[in-house]
């Protein structure tokens, strides 16, 4: 081993200790001190009940395949509209200024709108306009607040993306002859939307947990299922139960979209 | 000499109030391989891309085989795919493999997919990279990437090639591999014009050598003329600069 390879070596060492201990103090002072406080017993029961926690994760679990339902067809629906508003928002030509003005105004407003007031306002609204079955579904227009929400996000996202792509190879691509249709889709859009894939991916992620939001105009998914059961077992446990289940999906999904993200910085630097 | 091939008359060209092109007249013949010389900022890439119109000229005519391009409005597209564009840094596309590239542009502006294939990998072949067609532009050398650039412009069967300081990204020792392209090239008959600090390829392959001073041609001539014999003060004390 040389010298410096022992030194880093002892260096880490002695980091890795330090480390190690530290974290062992943090956790025994919680573990001590939390039980200490005067409600700890209530809040044991009524947050943490073991058999509670055991009878209610099967139908939870099967509540939240609703979510990644919801979630599944949301997606594609997303990405497709996000696209369309980028690319009119990117508009050139002089007779395509009112796309590029409705692109503005879309994202403007749906950006600024939270989410849950959207699926109020769209979830109970629209249907209140006297549809017949189906038309009157929840599931509907939920969807179509999730959708009108988080697709104005993407828009904004794509469009940093395809802005970010070096006029360069717009250039390249027109001096080659290229209309630029052709530039935009051959050229410009693969790079660009490979480019925001990790913005992209904490977006799922984001979405993943305001599908939760439909609860409130009807679907029985994973938090209102936990709702009913709160109500039926005067128990809170059903919700950390849908914590977890959340954290779950959730988690690996953030790591890998930070992986993605580290990926993408090496291989540009 | 023949009808000339590009005709510059008056050609301006500002940036921001700055004077770049200050008044060009300058004529290409067919088959001919010009070298524009100068001093970085002389005006050399700009003229460049006033050629093919990727940059519009404020004032003055570029004539292509006798067709003004520089009127406003003018569409260009056409025009394009006859002058072939090589610019320093190879602009690839990095998202394709080499094949990709160059295939590019013939399937979608000349409608032929499969019809261009024989003639792309013929142009492989020839510059040496037929081992490469499938690799991406990270995984070759900045000599096969731009050997790769200047396949794509050819593939779209142009008359004339600009090329724009295609050799001052790449190391020392790739520099040879892509002149040697551009020595084939001449061989063929194709009309150049070149942006280049390589002085001794100016000297010993071109047919003409045009100095550029501060936006406007300082000197035109024979190789020999210029090198040997420069007629401007302003030439002699750039060429002295450049060549120690």
């Amino acid at each position: 081993m040389t010298r410096r390879a022992a030194y880093e070596a002892r260096q880490r060492r002695r980091a890795n200790t330090i480390a190690g201990l530290s974290t062992l103090a943090v956790v025994a002072l919680v573990v001590v001190l939390v039980p200490l406080a005067p409600g700890w017993e209530a809040v044991q029961r009524s947050f943490f009940d073991g058999e509670t926690f055991v009878n209610t994760f099967p139908t939870l679990l099967r509540a939240f395949l609703l979510d990644v339902a919801i979630f599944a067809w949301s997606v594609p629906l997303i990405f497709a509209l996000g696209l369309a508003i980028a690319l009119a928002r990117g508009a050139q030509s002089a007779a395509l200024f009112p796309l590029r003005i409705f692109g503005a105004i879309y994202v403007d407003l749906f950006r600024g709108i939270p989410v849950v007031l959207l699926v109020y306002l769209v979830g109970f609204g629209v249907p209140g306009l006297g549809l017949p079955r189906p038309w009157n579904s929840p599931y509907i227009w939920g969807t179509v607040a999730l959708v009108l929400t988080y697709s104005a996000y993407v828009a904004e996202v794509l469009r940093s993306g395809i802005e970010s792509i070096h006029a360069s190879q717009r250039n390249a691509a027109i001096c080659l002859g290229l209309n630029s249709r052709d530039t935009m889709r051959y050229v410009i859009l693969p790079q660009a939307i490979r480019r925001v894939v990790p913005a992209n991916m904490n977006m799922l992620v984001a979405l993943q947990k305001d599908v939760a939001l439909l609860s409130f105009i009807g679907p029985v998914e994973i938090l209102r299922q936990a709702g009913i059961y709160k109500s039926l077992l005067a128990n809170f446990t059903p919700y950390v139960v849908a914590a977890v289940i959340f954290l779950c999906v959730t988690v690996p999904a953030t790591r890998y979209a930070d992986y993605l993200l580290n990926k993408d910085r090496n291989a540009r630097s | 000499m023949p009808d000339p091939r590009l005709s510059l008359r008056g050609v301006t060209k500002s940036f921001d109030d700055v004077p770049v092109l200050r008044g060009i007249d300058l004529d290409i013949g067919p088959g001919e391989l010009v070298c524009l010389i100068g001093a970085s900022g002389s005006g050399k890439s700009t003229l460049l891309r006033c050629m093919n119109g990727l940059e519009p000229v404020d004032d003055g005519e570029v004539r292509f085989d006798g067709v003004d391009i520089a009127e406003p409005g003018f569409d260009l597209a056409p025009i394009r795919q006859r002058i072939g564009i090589v610019f320093q840094s190879f602009n690839l596309f990095p998202h394709m493999s080499a094949y990709e590239n160059v295939a590019l542009a013939p399937a979608r502006v000349l409608g032929e997919t499969d019809a261009a294939r024989p003639r792309i990998e013929a142009l492989f072949n020839r510059f040496g990279l037929a081992d490469h067609m499938t690799k991406y532009p990270d995984q070759l050398s900045g000599g096969q990437q731009q050997r790769v650039a200047v396949i794509r412009a050819l593939a779209m069967r142009p008359e004339t090639l600009l090329l724009d300081e295609i050799t001052s990204a790449l190391d020392p020792e790739l520099v040879g591999e892509v002149l040697d392209v551009l020595r084939k090239l001449r061989d063929d008959g194709m009309t150049m014009v070149l942006a280049t600090h390589e002085m001794g390829f100016a000297r010993d392959v071109a047919d003409r050598v045009v100095f550029m001073d501060q936006g406007v041609v300082a000197e035109d001539g024979a190789p020999e003329d210029i090198f040997s014999n420069p007629k401007r003060d302003r030439t002699r004390a750039f060429l002295s600069s450049v060549l120690r």
